[in-house]
């Protein structure tokens, strides 16, 4: 059962990633913002497949929750009805198609001939609560505490940087 | 059937963040290419947590933790600084914002 969820959520995955930065029908930010939603809980089906279930739920709560509320509240502040009737430039798209395909196909191309993890198999690591809570803990406390640090300095330059009159 | 290979995620992963880039160097909507710098990020989680699992370690999945935190508050910070800069400049269009171009 596991290759055909791989496949189902691999593919929302990358439709969807694929729809927020270029859709046919509209060029609307929210638009974006909801495919990269739609993104985001396709990704965290994948993290579920890799056993990854703190992961998959973090990746709920704080992309899909926090971050995208963060996104379409920005979207609702500025006024973007002008920005959509600008045309892409087609010079600009068929280079960064092509400079972004040939990079594709570097990194898969080497991914096929390393022949990278090979033999490992794929039912060891459990990355429940319990066991990512005790690594980070006993391995990682100085870098979690220094992530509660930088939460804060990203809390003051937001704060600070939205003031009315920037000094 | 058998199971998925580390090399399948890792193709899917390599593919969203080309997605991402294409992202950031077509679009010219400040937030869309926002957006497009958090499927790159999100792109790197699912390596990093693919490689976490096929080689039974688990700090891959913790730096995968720490990026999370990270993106969140990049997300803050750069939000603040798109809305101050619409609000002297009355724009997102990443070619009306040229003041430090030769």
């Amino acid at each position: 059962m596991e290759p055909v969820f791989f496949y189902i959520f691999a593919g929302l995955t990358l439709l969807c990633g694929g729809l927020v930065i270029a859709n046919p029908f509209t060029r609307n930010p929210v638009t974006s913002a909801m495919f990269l939603f739609l993104t985001i809980l396709s990704m965290s089906g994948l993290f579920v497949l890799l056993h990854a279930f703190f992961l998959a739920a973090v990746q709920v709560l704080v992309y899909a929750g926090a971050v995208m509320v963060l996104f379409v509240f920005v979207i609702m502040l500025l006024d973007l009805k002008e920005e959509e009737r600008r045309r892409m430039k087609l010079a600009a798209v068929v280079l960064g198609a092509v400079a972004t395909g040939v990079i594709a196909l570097a990194m898969i191309g080497a991914m096929r001939h390393s022949r990278v993890g090979l033999g490992l198999e794929s039912n060891v690591a459990e990355g429940s609560t319990i066991a990512l809570g005790k690594n980070l803990f006993a391995n990682f406390a100085l870098p979690f505490e220094l992530v509660s640090l930088l939460l804060l300095v990203a809390m003051i330059g937001a704060v600070l940087l939205s003031k009315k009159d920037l000094r | 059937m058998n199971a998925v290979s580390l090399q399948e995620y890792l193709v899917v992963s390599a593919l969203l963040f080309c997605l991402g880039l294409l992202g950031v160097i077509v679009r010219r909507n400040i937030l869309v290419i926002y957006m497009s710098l958090e499927l790159m990020l999100n792109a790197a989680n699912l390596a990093l947590a693919a490689f976490s699992r096929f080689n039974n370690n688990l700090n891959g999945q913790v730096l995968v933790f720490f990026i999370i935190a990270v993106a969140a508050s990049e997300v803050a910070v750069g939000l603040a600084l798109i809305v101050a800069l619409y609000r002297r400049r009355q724009t997102t269009h990443v070619e009306d914002l040229a003041t430090l171009r030769l």
